[in-house]
């Protein structure tokens, strides 16, 4: 039984709140695990369609890497290689995750406004949870893209070492952003249509169909954008079999985990409103 | 540990009235034009809406306590400042123990999973761990008596399998402190005594409980204490039944206020009982029922007509002067017609509302309704059900053996059990 303890919060310290709401968000852990497991269960109930859903989105990304491959090596005149597809490939799993739980994570609020309204319990449990069945997706796909990485024969060395960490990494801004594009579409309902748009575009910035080396010295640009060092990272250590650019990756330690302690901090400064604004 | 379970301090809280701004489209251009329109801002203040004041109250552990008042009275709103899940504007809740509301039983259920799903998923959400709810499970499928559709996903429920089953995983949260709102309406009625049942069960093990309820009868059957609420204050608090007492004699608005205007009109319309009480009676009690009629122009072949209404909204009774045998009557402007009905409340406990109107009994011509104009409260010592109270009594029973051969059957033990039936049970 966890129910809802006492209301403490008078007076005391940024960092005590802090500590009593993680507290209380492990609290209610068992909720998360349900809301996941509902999620999950909930898309895979037909399960080739689950599959498929989980499978299509990476699928249609490494074939449209193909063709944006195919045209530069026309256009450079060098050849296109297996490597590059593989490169695509093991980049668009975690792309199609940040997406599809950045998407869940946005709406997560807003479908889920009767509990919102009606019951307690800490409600960043939503985006998280869309962010936890997301995972469970690019696990699905994962091994979609191993098989193929085996059949390819990439082969494996110890900079595989390096993809858990990569993978937190990416958890930790995705979680950040869909927390805080989940409440501010609370408040303003059209934010689902700005995030649509950019995360459509958003593939466009991000080195997932292209490699930065491809555009030359100007692609260092590109790696300001705090998730294409975490792909390059992927694509190094899987299929270059070497270790990330490191200070390109701390940078984007960095964000992931600024933008998880703003984005918790910006939706529990938010929450207390959320039933009367919904 | 303080004896004290729930403490509501001073609460204040303020909601706007009006437009929201939901979308940043809207938002936008309003910030932008509120830059050279500065008056819109010192016109915000009106728009301020105080759902609740001032609202102060202590729940002793182990209590019933219950929240009572008009829709909008603001009640919900103490709930969910309550409950936590909205903030107060000022003012401060206090809440010892752990915590566990029962707003609205089927908020959390998704249609595509299973009854058995649901129960684990609304069981996290009201807070109960997985093992807790497996431990329950078997409870929780027999309380709710849909064990065979358990296993099929609960979109394919009617509606009130759907909400007796979320009942039934709500009701088997043991929390030490329980908001009740509204849910015990649900199912049938074996059902609802159920859930009556299982409420009464709840406070016995000594679970403080809030409930909120436009059901008075569960109200001041369940709970030791009420409060009142209108616009947001408290208007009354101490023991439930007189509170519920003072609710039901609250003045009120008619539905039909044309009666200023029509040409007959009735002017007043009042209940009395045996001690001149007007809102809690005994079955079988009588009571008088006082109305006024006001004439503005000369009417003929008028005839007054009461009638009571159960809170299901069906007639249980319906009379007129006319039928009754005392002929209609006629008014000169200015005259008032003022008659009194002796009845007896020949009816089960419950909430009845009476209600009058005054017609011209050949041409079916409604001058004036007064509907609801007063409500009362009936209570019965008899465990009895249904709409009328016919005091029943037992006054003979006996067990003797079937005669003729169709009621002995072949089977010995089946016999056997016919005659070990015990008298009390009276199944002959």
């Amino acid at each position: 039984m966890v129910g809802i303890g006492p209301i403490p919060r008078r007076n005391c310290p940024e960092e005590l709140i802090m500590r009593e709401e993680l507290k209380e968000l492990y609290q209610y852990r068992e909720l998360l695990y349900m809301f996941t497991y509902r999620d999950i269960k909930v898309r895979y109930k037909q399960s080739i369609m689950g599959l498929l859903w989980a499978v299509l989105m990476p699928a249609l990304i490494v074939s449209a890497g193909v063709v944006v491959r195919y045209g530069y090596a026309f256009a450079s005149g060098k050849p296109l290689n297996v490597g590059d597809v593989a490169s695509v490939a093991v980049k668009s799993v975690p792309w199609a995750f940040l997406v599809s739980s950045i998407r869940f994570a946005c709406n997560s609020l807003v479908t889920n406004q009767n509990l919102v309204t009606k019951v307690y319990f800490p409600k960043e449990i939503f985006p998280i949870g869309a962010v936890m069945a997301s995972l469970f997706d690019m696990v699905v796909a994962s091994g979609a893209v191993t098989v193929f990485l085996l059949v390819e024969q990439t082969g494996w060395s110890v900079e595989l070492a390096w993809v858990p960490l990569l993978l937190a990494i990416l958890v930790f801004q995705t979680l950040g952003i869909g927390m805080i594009v989940s409440a501010a579409s609370l408040f303003f309902r059209d934010v689902k249509y700005i995030v649509e748009v950019l995360l459509t575009f958003g593939i466009f910035f991000t080195p997932v169909l292209y490699d930065v080396q491809m555009l030359g010295d100007k692609g260092k640009w590109l790696l300001l954008n705090p998730v294409a060092p975490v792909l390059e990272g992927f694509s190094s250590c899987i299929v270059r079999h070497q270790p990330p650019d490191l200070p390109w990756l701390a940078y984007s330690v960095a964000f992931g985990f600024t933008s998880l302690f703003a984005g918790f901090i910006f939706f529990k400064h938010l929450e207390p409103a959320f039933a009367e604004s919904i | 540990m303080s004896d004290i379970a729930v403490r509501a301090d001073h609460i204040y809280k303020k909601f706007r009235k009006g437009e929201i701004y939901n979308s940043l489209r809207d938002l936008i251009p309003t910030l932008t034009g509120r830059l050279f329109r500065q008056q819109e801002l010192s016109r915000r203040d009106d728009r301020d809406f105080w759902a609740l004041q001032d609202l102060c109250f202590e729940v002793k552990r182990g209590e019933a306590f219950g929240l009572i008042g008009e829709n909008g009275a603001g009640k919900s709103t103490a709930l969910k400042i309550l409950s936590r899940i909205m903030r107060p504007s000022k003012g401060e809740m206090v809440v010892n123990g752990r915590l566990s509301a029962l707003i609205e039983v089927t908020a959390g259920f998704h249609p595509d999973l299973t009854g058995r799903e649901n129960i684990f998923l609304h069981g996290a959400i009201l807070g109960m761990g997985r093992r807790e709810v497996q431990s329950k499970l078997e409870q929780i499928i027999d309380f709710s008596g849909i064990e065979e559709f358990i296993d099929t996903p609960v979109k394919r429920y009617s509606t009130g399998m759907f909400a007796r089953l979320g009942f039934s995983v709500a009701a088997h949260v043991d929390p030490e402190v329980l908001i009740v709102d509204e849910v015990l309406s649900v199912g049938d009625y074996l059902f609802q005594a159920k859930c009556v049942e299982r409420m009464k069960e709840v406070i016995r093990k000594g679970s403080t409980v809030l409930f909120v309820s436009h059901n008075l009868k569960n109200i001041s059957e369940f709970c030791d204490r009420c409060l009142m609420l209108e616009k947001g204050r408290t208007v009354a608090m101490g023991p439930a039944q007189e509170v519920v007492s003072a609710y039901l004699q609250r003045p009120r608005k008619y539905l039909t206020e044309e009666g200023a205007t029509a040409e007959v009109a009735i002017t007043k319309a009042k209940i009395r009982g045996e001690d001149g009480q007007s809102g809690r009676f005994k079955s079988g009690d009588t009571v008088w029922f006082d109305l006024e009629v006001t004439a503005r122009v000369p009417c003929s072949k008028l005839t007054l007509s009461p009638w009571m209404t159960n809170e299901a909204n069906d007639i249980v009774f319906e009379t007129t002067t006319e039928r009754l045998g005392y002929g209609s009557f006629s008014l000169e402007a200015g005259e008032v017609y003022s008659c009194t009905f002796e009845m007896r409340l020949n009816v089960t406990n419950g909430l009845y509302h009476l209600s009058a109107l005054i017609y011209r009994h050949d041409t079916q011509t409604v001058y004036d309704e007064w509907t609801a104009v007063a409500t009362i409260y009936v209570s019965s010592d008899d465990d009895v059900r249904g709409t009328a109270h016919c005091f029943p009594k037992v006054i003979h029973q006996e067990i003797r053996p079937a005669s003729g051969p169709s009621f002995i059957t072949t089977d010995a033990d089946a016999a056997g059990q016919l005659t070990e039936l015990p008298g009390t049970r009276g199944r002959l």
